[in-house]
Parts: structure tokens; sequence; C-alpha cells
């Protein structure tokens, strides 16, 4: 297979699953019972609003989400306002547009996840490559702090650490982003108040980070140090820092994969995280618009998580085409 | 010179492997189990899952509280009565974390098995059958393993949380969503597998001896995937018993039931955390940590008891020749060793 089939039926099956995800966020939250506009106005009558006022939003609200409308022309409603950027009205803030909120949450889940996911990577990386070089008591220590941290949940460790920091011993303040009464401003008092706030959640996500990576990376390069070039090498009496070389550039290949993958669950991995720490990220804007029932912010945050996966998958099979000749040059390819 | 050098890796993994001495031929064969290399790292995961199953199956019953029956205040700290103190509605947190424990391990055993149940079956089909058949399948199991499972399961759930049936939004009903949405890397692993044993010699001679596909499928093909089967379905209970909790933390859990993952949920709503009621929150924390290490650390020691280099030739030979690799990987780490000493 050549590289432009490899990439030519790539890009088919990544444009279905795309396709098969943008029908499932429309179909699945319209398969419920009655439909979600019901729910919203009971729980308008709830808080003691006329039944004929009840009856005026319903209709206000039908028609503007055009769920008045057979399935198929609402589906291509959905389809067009995607592709203008337009994410629709939150039910829950009513006017104001959906693409707002996220605007507004997306940074602050961004400025955890990125420093985290990059530092993480470049720590776990170097520690995963010493473990596996020096061995004894050294690789022993790394190895376990690692695989503990790499296999328990990350918001458990989340939990501890806002417990034990924040709570117990009082060292950063215990969740939020910001000191109340702040407003997000792009000034450097602000700044360095956030980045208290900051702290926390960030060490809680690179811990997680670095003991996943370091595991990695040890393993891929145990097993290049006992591969049969190797010992040839060394037999051959070529030097250390040569070996080296060569060793880490064979383990890195798959880490870089990792990265890019990593990169592409930014913003669905921290969810819960966010939840603990009370940060105003997408985590915290999906538990909130769940908690009131409103659909097209949790539509908007499921898609935006989908498509950030979906191009990150795809960005990293394009590379490797290019990169690994033996990707193409297979036959049947990844199945 | 491959086998040598990659067991003196996995040497370096288990720490010092004793070499034993030659055995004499033993009177009686050991029975077969007795001659997988178990390793501490296995006996350790598996006594960490003992104690979780304990705690979730056997504590009940000895415990005086119900975990739906109040008994103090909001956040009473741990006390002789209580020795985990009380949560948020002024059950006794120990009553309710047995009750979390054991419906966090039924889901997890539901849709694990699930999972693994579906993906098995399609990765066999599609493994063994091969054609347009195994490229249908793969197609569907690739564009569902590119979706993440957590947006299916968001929006499933939240569709489940306004049904009127009260089975679909138990503990069961998230069970079947987490364990429709997890199978597709079951499914590309058993298939690599799959088509590989569909090519070996005694299919062959079945499918001469006149066998049906699906006889083939079961008595021939399936055997020679229960170890990557086993250790896939440690996988997704690990995976689907976080995934409970991840989704009863978004607030999409099983309404009116405890699971560690509610059990999280309420005292992160109630502000234990911040008010310092370390007892409310610690002990799912804690439990769930315990039960996610240990499945993956049991995992990774099954991968070194399910090696298939240590299943080649006879059975009875297996000791000695384990003893015999454990040797040569001893000698040649020693020479690494000692030539990395006079090199630095």
């Amino acid at each position: 297979m050549g590289l432009r089939r490899y990439l030519a039926s790539k890009t088919v099956w990544y444009l279905g699953a795309l396709v098969v995800a943008v029908v499932l966020n429309f179909l699945l939250p319209r398969l419920i019972p009655g439909n979600p506009v019901d729910v919203i106005v009971s729980s308008l009558g709830q808080g003691g609003a006329s039944s004929e006022a009840q009856q005026r939003v319903y209709e206000q609200f039908m028609k503007e989400f055009g769920l008045d409308q057979p399935l198929w022309n609402q589906f291509v409603t959905y389809l067009t306002s995607i592709l203008h950027g337009n994410l629709g009205k939150s039910f829950a803030f009513y006017p104001t547009p959906v693409s707002e909120l996220i605007a507004q949450s997306l940074p602050w889940t961004l400025a955890l996840q990125i420093p985290a996911i990059l530092i993480g990577w470049i720590v776990g990386n170097v520690l995963g490559a010493i473990a596996a070089y020096k061995g004894g008591g050294w690789d022993k220590s790394v190895f376990t702090t690692s695989l503990v941290f790499s296999s328990m949940p990350y918001f458990c460790l989340s939990i501890i650490l806002l417990y034990v920091m924040a709570v117990y011993l009082g060292w950063f303040p215990p969740g939020g982003a910001y000191s109340l009464g702040n407003s997000p401003e792009w000034s450097w008092a602000f700044f360095t108040d956030a980045l208290q706030f900051w702290w926390l959640p960030f060490l809680s996500l690179l811990l997680i980070n670095i003991g996943g990576q370091a595991v990695g990376m040890r393993s891929m390069a145990i097993y290049e140090l006992g591969s049969d070039y190797v010992n040839y090498s060394r037999s051959l009496g070529i030097g250390d820092s040569k070996m080296t070389n060569y060793i880490f550039r064979n383990a890195m290949l798959p880490q870089i994969t990792g990265l890019a993958l990593s990169i592409g669950t930014m913003v669905g991995g921290a969810l819960i995280t966010e939840l603990v720490f009370n940060y105003p990220g997408m985590g915290l804007t999906l538990f909130n618009a769940i908690a009131s029932n409103d659909y097209p912010v949790v539509q908007a945050v499921t898609l935006i998580i989908t498509v950030a996966v979906l191009v990150a998958n795809y960005a990293v099979e394009v590379l490797y085409g290019f990169i690994d000749p033996r990707i193409r040059a297979s036959k049947s390819g990844e199945k | 010179m491959t086998n040598i050098s990659s067991s003196a890796a996995s040497a370096e993994i288990e720490g010092p492997i004793v070499p034993q001495a030659p055995q004499a031929p033993e009177p009686k064969a050991k029975p077969a189990w007795r001659s997988l290399n178990f390793g501490p790292r296995m006996w350790v995961a598996l006594g960490m899952i003992l104690f979780v199953v304990v705690l979730a199956f056997i504590g009940p019953l000895f415990y005086p509280y119900a975990p739906d029956q109040k008994v103090g205040g909001l956040y009473d700290a741990p006390s002789a009565e209580h020795i985990l103190g009380t949560d948020n509605f002024g059950y006794d947190v120990l009553a309710v974390l047995m009750a979390s424990t054991r419906n966090s391990l039924i889901n997890g055993l539901l849709a694990g098995t699930l999972a693994v149940l579906i993906g098995v079956l399609i990765g066999v089909v599609a493994g063994y059958v091969g054609g347009w058949l195994e490229e249908a399948l793969m197609g569907i199991t690739n564009i569902v393993l590119a979706i993440p499972a957590i947006v299916i399961l968001i929006l499933i759930s939240m569709s489940l949380q306004s049904t009127d049936i009260p089975f679909l939004k138990g503990i069961v009903g998230l069970a079947l969503v987490i364990g429709i949405t997890s199978w597709p890397w079951t499914a590309r692993a058993v298939r690599a597998q799959a088509s590989s044993v569909a090519t070996r010699e005694h299919i062959d001679v079945a499918k001469l001896s006149g066998a049906r596909t699906p006889g083939i499928m079961v008595f021939d093909v399936l055997p020679y995937l229960a170890s990557y089967i086993v250790m896939a379905w440690v996988l997704q209970l690990a995976s689907a018993i976080l995934a409970e909790s991840t989704l009863s933390m978004l607030g999409l859990g099983p309404s009116g039931t405890n699971s560690l993952g509610m059990q999280l949920h309420w005292a992160l709503a109630f502000q234990a955390v911040a008010v310092g009621a370390y007892w409310a929150f610690l002990p799912p924390t804690i439990v769930l940590t315990l039960i996610s290490f240990a499945l993956l650390y049991l995992q990774s020691s099954l991968d070194e008891v399910f090696n298939p280099r240590l299943r080649r030739g006879k059975k009875k030979d297996l000791a000695r020749a384990a003893a015999r690799r454990a040797e040569a990987a001893r000698k040649l780490a020693e020479q690494i060793e000692g030539r990395q000493e006079v090199t630095a």
C-alpha cells in the first residue's frame, strides 16, 4: 500500500468516525421520552411560574431550538450551525450562546493541561530512561512510585492532594481559580493571584502524567537494552554515550505517539480534577450543565472532546505514515 | 540469544531470581498449574483484591449498622461506636463504604464481563472467518474505538436519567451502558490473536475431520486465546469501575443506590474536603485506588505468568527449564554488570 492509499484510507475512516460521532451527539439526547424542553419547563414550574407563562416559554423554546420540526430537518439545522461555529444557546443561562460559555471555560482547562502534559512527558521520560539504564535501587524506587501514580484513578490523587496540601497543611487555597472579588483580566495582579490557585490542580495532573510516562519509557528502554543490536554494538566496543543515543531514539517513537494522544485527551482528561478543585474549566461546566439538564452545553462539550481526540489520533496516523515505512508497506494495515 | 536477554530484562523487573540447584526427577509430576511461575507480585495483588472482596461481601454480615440507617448527625467524627464516623446524611461511613464497594464491584463484574463477551465474539469471528465480514466488523470496531467512550457514556446516561424505568437507572443499567461502550479494544486485540491462531495446523486438522465453523471457533480457537481473555477481563474490570465512579462524580451515577463514585459525589457536594471531614471522602478514595492498583498489578503479573515462551515443550520440563534460564540470565546480568564496572 503506497503512502497515498494509506493516507486516503485513514482519512476515510476518521471522517466516518466523525460522522458517527456527530450523529450520536445529535441523536442520543433526543432519545429521551418527551424532549429536553419538557424538563426545563417543568423545573420552571417548580419555581412557581404560572402555567400560562410556562406555555409561552415552552413554545418559544420549541421554536428556538427547532424541536417542533421533523428529526431530519433538525439534523440538517444542527449540522449547518455547527459548521458555522454556532453551538446554540444555553438552556440554563438562557440567552447566553454556548460558545461564550465554552470560551470562558476552555482557557482554564488548557492552562492546566498543556503545562501538565508537556512537563509531565519530559520529566517522565527522563526518569523512566534513567531508571531503565541505572537499574538497582534507583530503578526500584522510581518504578514503584510511578506505577502507583499511573495506576491510581487520577481524581483520587486530586482529592488526597487537596485535603493534605490545602486543607490540612494550608499551603494552597482550597479550590477555585482566583480570589473572591477578583475577576479575570489581563493584569499582573490577577495573574499572580490565579497562579496560587493553579499550582495544586496542576501538580495533581503532573504527577499522574509523570507516572504514566515513566512506566512506559522504562519498559521500552529495558526492551531496547536487551535487544540484539545493543549486544552486537557492545561487542563491537561502541561507547556508552553513542549507545544511549541509539537506544533512546528507538524507545522514543511510541512515546511521541503517546504525547500526541494525550494532547488529544486534553479537554476530556481532567474533568473530575477540575470538579474536585472547583476549577472553572470544561469539567465544571459539564458538571453544572448536567445538573441543570442543559443539553446544548453538554452536547457542545462532548463534541469538543470528540473532535480533539479524533484530530489527535488522525494526526498520529498521518505522521506515522510518513515516519515509519513499515506501516505503509504492511498490506493489511492496522485493522 | 533473544530468549536469554529478554529473560534478563524480566529478571530485572522481578528482582533477583535465586537459581535452584538442578533437581532430581521427581517421582510424581506436579499438577500443571504448579509449574506456572506465579511471582510474588501476583500474590500481593490477589491479597489486596481479597481484602476488598471481604470488605464488600463478608463485612456487612458482621457489621451492626445498615447503609440506610440514620445513626448520627452531619459529619460526626470517628468514634468507638462508628469507626469511620458518619457522612452528610448521618449514615455510618463504614456501612455505606461496604455497600458502595459491593455495588461498584458488581457493576465492574457485569460491565467488564459484558465488554469482554462482546469483544471476544466480534474478535474471534472477525479473526477466524476473515474476508468481508472481518473488514466490516473491524470497521465498526475502529469507529467505536475512535470516539471517546466517556462522551457516549455521558450522553446515554443523561438520557437514562430521565427514563422512568428503575432497572435502567440503577447499577445494572449503568453496567450495561459501560459494557456496550468499552468492548472495542478487546475486540481488536482478540482479532489479532485469533487470525494468527487460524493459520495453525490443528485448525486444518479440525476442518478435515469435518468440524463446523462455530465448533472450531469455540473448541479450537478460543482455548488458545484464554490467557489474553483473562488479562483483558482484568483490565476491563478496572476500567469499568473507574468509568462508574467518573460518571457518578459528574452527577450521572445510579440513582438511589450506593457506589464508590456516589459516595465521593456526595462527599464533594457537601464540602467534606473543605470542612476537613477526612473520614467521609478518604475511605472511598483509598478503596478505589486499591481496586485500581491491585487489578492493574494483577494484570501485569499475569502477563509474565502467561508468557507463551514458558509453555514450550513438555510441562514437567518447565520448572527445570525455568531454573536453567534464570541461571543463564543471572550470569549474563553479572557479565553486563562487570563490564559496566570496567567501563565506568
